[in-house]
Formats: structure tokens, C-alpha cells, sequence
């Protein structure tokens, strides 16, 4: 028995030495943490590494890079319009278990050269593999079509990205990604993975956090709103009804 | 300069919203309406979450309230009485509201209700105005009057009181009806209710046009604040930085737009606010009878 995990530990820990001895993966981020604060209007993330290893540069074949940023997800719900007594109305739904509310994939490469359509499937890196949709009701046959508008609209609002050339890779061992991130951003943990690829398959992968947070009167407003509901709601009735007493105010002693 | 709003969670002009404040302002200032009608659609219009927009367009109205209800109430033209029957009418038909508005949102049908009622309203009272004053415009000018209708209907109606300030004595019913109905309004498309509130108490219930805007006021004000605090502490939707660049622009603009709406005839305001309403009006029925170029869309599950 304990010879058995003895010889286990022993296979990880080669195992591991040889992964360590081929390509790894040292990472830089221009900012570990992004502040929405009022004036907040979209940011830039900057991912740069470089690729350690003991051996020489394999040269059978191309270092690729694929770096995804993807923020908090959400169960949501597409729903689609269809013409009803004459008028547009929301007809079917198709919930969709899980949906990154931003997703950022750059490549430095085609997607379907750089990565293969199994490694996608197991790291769940291009978008439509980002996204988990089970729960389509029987009556609905073309569910596909709700994924792919969610994509779709997701994309035009800038939250979806896929960036080809976006990764630039230099001497198969430095490379730079930047990541715009939209000005209408959810905050929490935005999960950062950076993937090296060699012939489509993954070698190496590194995840780190960067953590979007609402920060000084944003912070304080949304916890109120939250936290202490009444108290926000009085606040916003005060603020309405002295600004309404003293437009009153100074406007009659203007007129005066 | 971009302005990130907490609760919307979408970043925006700051100019542009007080802008649109103060375009709202004008307009309620030279027509003495509330302008909720045409805020909340503006907001949708500029990509603010349905939801966001109602919600905080009744905050704003609160304001603009205050400040058009003091100036009644030192003029001594609100019936306090009266107001009152017809708020706990509308605070049952706000409460009654905000419900709907709940229930339809997880169902996804939330902003066709909204924009339904919007059409339906907005057409109705923008029509009736529009021939209304069409017709005052010509009386104007042949010298005739029209006579008031009596409804006696309502003076058959139990449960009868004094209300003195109007100079009425009339059962509660009706006015406790009206009071919901316009409170139901206020929670579901986030407005004030006045532009249906003033009609009503002048053609049903037969109150003197002098305390009526007054007396409107009054109810607006206590509604809209019920609804802001339901929207608050059920929904989460009211974004407080929204509400206070939109109350900004709309303070400053009512006072514009009331110097400019002296200027102007009674019959002419009507018409202008009439045709406003009806292009309002127009906009959301296109929206809803034309194909959209997007037939989906995304929501959240609660």
C-alpha cells in the first residue's frame, strides 16, 4: 500500500521535474488590480512573460501564446422576440448555467492553428467553450442559436473579445499581450490564464487573479444600496427633496 | 468627462445626462408636467438598464415635485384633503405595482409591459390633448365656452365627504381609485402619474382646475417617494449619481422653462406638449411594431 503511493509520489515528482525541465511560464502584469472609481472609463491590461527553461528552444516546432482574461461569471438568461398580435414580444428562453460576464482570448496565432480542438474542449479557452449551456427547455430545437446571440451581443459591447494577433511573441521566449477592458465592467476576480502551445497542444499554463474592484464613493454607494437598502433609499429621497427645496429657494429670492 | 454610475454599472457622459436633465426641466417647466414620461424613455434610449431608469426617474421626479409643490403651497392651491384620500389610493396602487413590475421582470416581460403602457398612455392622453386644444384654439377665437358635463354617476356613490379647499362634497371611491390607478402607473413606468392625475380630477371627479395641479403635486410627491424606497429595497435599481446629475440639469432647466413658457400662450403649450407626447408615443410603438434588428437579448436570472 505504501509502496504504492511511494511509486506515485515518485511518478509525480519525475513527472513534475520534467515538466519544471521543458517550458515555464514567468509572469508580469502592468496592474494586479483595476479601481472603478467615477471617472473610471475602461482600462488596459498589459500581460508580458517570458518562457524559462533548462533546454534548448525545441525546434521541431512554433512556441504559441493564448492568454484569456474572463470576469466573474453569471447564470443568464437569452431570450428571444417573435411577432405576437402584431407587436414584438419575448417568447422563448434558454438559460445559460454559465456566462463570463467579460471574456478577453488574444492568440498569437489563428485560434484553430494554435490550439487543438481538444485542448480547447479541456481547458475551455475559445468563447463558445468559455460558455455552459445545458438547461434548454424540449420545446425549444434550435438552441444553439440563443449561444451563439449571446455571443454575438456580448461581442458588439466589446465584454467578448477574441484577438488573434494579439500576443506577440518574440524569439520563441519573450512575449506581450494587452487586454482592453470596456468601461461597462462588473467588478470581482477576473481570472488571467496564459496558455504556451506547441503543435496545438498545451505545454505549460499559469493562472493568476486580477481583482476589479469599485473603489472609494462607487464602493461606499453600491455597499449602501446593498447592505443597508432603506437607509440608501431615504438617502436619495433626501438628496431629491433638498434639491428641490432649494431650487425653489434660490430661484424665488432670484426672482425677488 | 465619462462618469462611472454604481448601480447601473455602466460609465457615461456627465454632460450628456445633464443635458437631458435639463432638457426635461425645461419642458416640465414651461408645461408643468413632471417629465418622468419622457426621462425614462430618454434613459433607456441612452442604454441605462430598464430597470435603473424607472426606478431613478422616479427619484428625479420626487425633486422637481417639491420644488413646483412648495410654490403651490404658498399660493394655498393644494387641497391636503383631497391629496390625501387619493395617496392611500396610490400608495395601495404603487405597493400593487412595484409587484407586477417584479413578476414580470423574471418572467422577461418587464420592458414590453413598460413600453406598452408608455404607447397606450402616452397615445391616449397625447390624442385627447392634441383635439382638446385644437378645439380651445378655435373656441378661442369664435368667443365660445363649452360647458362642463355633470357626472352624475358619481354623486350617487356612497361613503361622501367634505372636501373644503376644492369646495366638493363627494364620495371617496372615486377619488381613492384614481389615486391607485396613478400609483400603479408611477411603479411600473416610473413617472409621476400627472399627465393622467390632472384629467382625471378635473373630468371625473369635477375638481377646479386651480387646485387641481397643486393637489396633483402633492400625491406625485409622497407616490413617487414610496415607489423610489419599494425600487430601493426590492430591486436594488435606484443609482443615486444618476439621480443627482439628472436632478442638477432638470432644477436648473424647469426654472429656464418657465420663464419661457409665459411667453407663450395657454392653447400653443398644449398643442407642443400634445405633439411632444404623441412623437414620444410614436418612437415606442415603432420599437415595438417594427422588426428589431437584434431579436434577442440578455437578462439575469434572479
Amino acid at each position: 500500500m505504501i509502496r504504492r503511493y511511494v511509486a506515485a509520489a515518485l511518478a509525480w515528482l519525475a513527472f513534475g521535474a520534467i515538466a519544471q525541465a521543458e517550458e515555464d511560464i514567468v509572469l508580469g502584469l502592468n496592474q494586479t488590480e483595476v479601481s472603478i472609481a467615477t471617472n473610471f472609463n475602461g482600462s488596459e491590461i498589459i500581460i508580458f512573460g517570458a518562457v524559462k527553461r533548462e533546454t534548448p528552444i525545441p525546434e521541431s516546432s512554433q512556441l504559441q501564446v493564448v492568454v484569456t482574461v474572463s470576469g466573474p461569471s453569471k447564470p443568464v438568461v437569452v431570450r428571444r422576440k417573435e411577432k405576437k398580435f402584431g407587436i414584438w414580444v419575448n417568447t422563448d428562453s434558454v438559460e445559460v448555467d454559465r456566462a463570463p460576464s467579460f471574456y478577453a482570448v488574444a492568440t498569437s496565432g489563428p485560434i484553430r492553428d494554435v490550439l487543438s480542438g481538444v485542448e480547447d474542449l479541456r481547458h475551455k479557452i475559445s468563447i463558445p467553450r468559455a460558455i455552459r449551456s445545458v438547461g434548454a427547455p424540449m420545446t425549444i430545437t434550435d438552441s444553439p442559436a440563443f449561444t451563439e446571440a449571446l455571443i454575438r451581443i456580448r461581442s458588439q459591447e466589446n465584454q467578448y473579445q477574441l484577438d488573434e494577433t494579439g500576443v506577440t511573441v518574440d524569439q520563441q521566449t519573450l512575449f506581450r499581450a494587452t487586454v482592453q477592458l470596456p468601461a461597462a465592467l462588473v467588478e470581482g476576480d477576473y481570472d488571467t490564464r496564459i496558455f504556451l502551445t506547441r503543435d496545438g497542444n498545451v505545454v505549460a499554463q499559469y493562472e493568476t487573479l486580477i481583482d476589479v474592484r469599485k473603489v472609494g464613493l462607487e464602493r461606499w454607494l453600491y455597499n449602501l444600496s446593498r447592505e443597508q437598502s432603506l437607509l440608501y433609499g431615504l438617502l436619495s429621497l433626501a438628496i431629491a427633496i433638498s434639491a428641490g427645496w432649494l431650487a425653489s429657494t434660490a430661484f424665488a429670492l432670484i426672482r425677488r | 468627462m465619462q462618469i462611472y454610475l454604481p448601480i447601473a454599472e455602466i460609465s457615461v457622459n456627465a454632460f450628456l445626462l445633464l443635458g437631458l436633465g435639463g432638457l426635461v426641466g425645461v419642458l416640465s417647466g414651461m408645461f408643468g408636467v413632471g417629465g418622468g414620461f419622457l426621462i425614462t424613455p430618454l434613459l433607456f434610449f441612452i442604454g441605462i438598464p430598464p430597470a435603473v431608469a424607472v426606478a431613478t426617474g422616479a427619484n428625479q421626479i420626487v425633486a422637481s415635485s417639491v420644488s413646483a409643490l412648495l410654490a403651490h403651497l404658498k399660493r394655498k392651491t393644494v387641497d391636503l384633503r383631497m391629496g390625501t384620500v387619493l395617496l392611500i389610493g396610490g400608495l395601495v396602487g404603487a405597493a400593487g405595482g412595484v409587484s407586477i413590475f417584479n413578476y414580470l421582470k423574471s418572467l422577461g416581460q418587464v420592458d414590453l409591459l413598460v413600453n406598452l403602457c408608455y404607447v397606450v398612455f402616452l397615445g391616449i392622453i397625447g390624442g385627447l390633448m392634441f383635439i382638446e386644444s385644437l378645439n380651445a384654439l378655435y373656441k378661442t377665437r369664435s368667443g365660445k365656452r363649452q360647458p362642463r358635463k355633470k357626472h352624475t354617476w358619481i354623486q350617487k356613490l356612497p361613503f361622501k365627504m367634505r372636501f373644503r379647499v376644492t369646495g366638493l362634497y363627494i364620495s371617496v371611491i372615486p377619488p381613492l381609485l384614481v389615486g391607485a390607478f396613478v400609483g400603479l402607473l408611477a411603479a411600473i413606468m416610473g413617472v409621476g402619474g400627472g399627465f393622467i392625475m390632472v384629467p382625471a380630477m378635473i373630468y371625473l371627479l369635477g375638481m377646479p382646475t386651480k387646485v387641481v395641479v397643486g393637489t396633483s403635486l402633492f400625491q406625485i410627491l409622497f407616490v413617487t417617494a414610496f415607489t423610489t424606497l419599494l425600487h430601493a429595497t426590492t430591486n436594488y435599481t435606484v443609482d443615486i449619481v444618476l439621480a443627482v446629475l439628472l436632478l442638477i440639469g432638470g432644477v436648473v432647466g424647469a426654472q429656464f422653462g418657465t420663464s419661457l413658457g409665459t411667453k407663450l400662450k395657454a392653447e400653443q403649450l398644449r398643442i407642443l406638449l400634445a405633439l411632444l407626447v404623441l412623437a414620444v408615443c410614436g418612437k415606442l410603438a415603432l420599437d415595438l411594431l417594427l422588426q428589431p434588428s437584434e431579436l434577442y437579448s440578455i437578462g439575469f436570472t434572479s
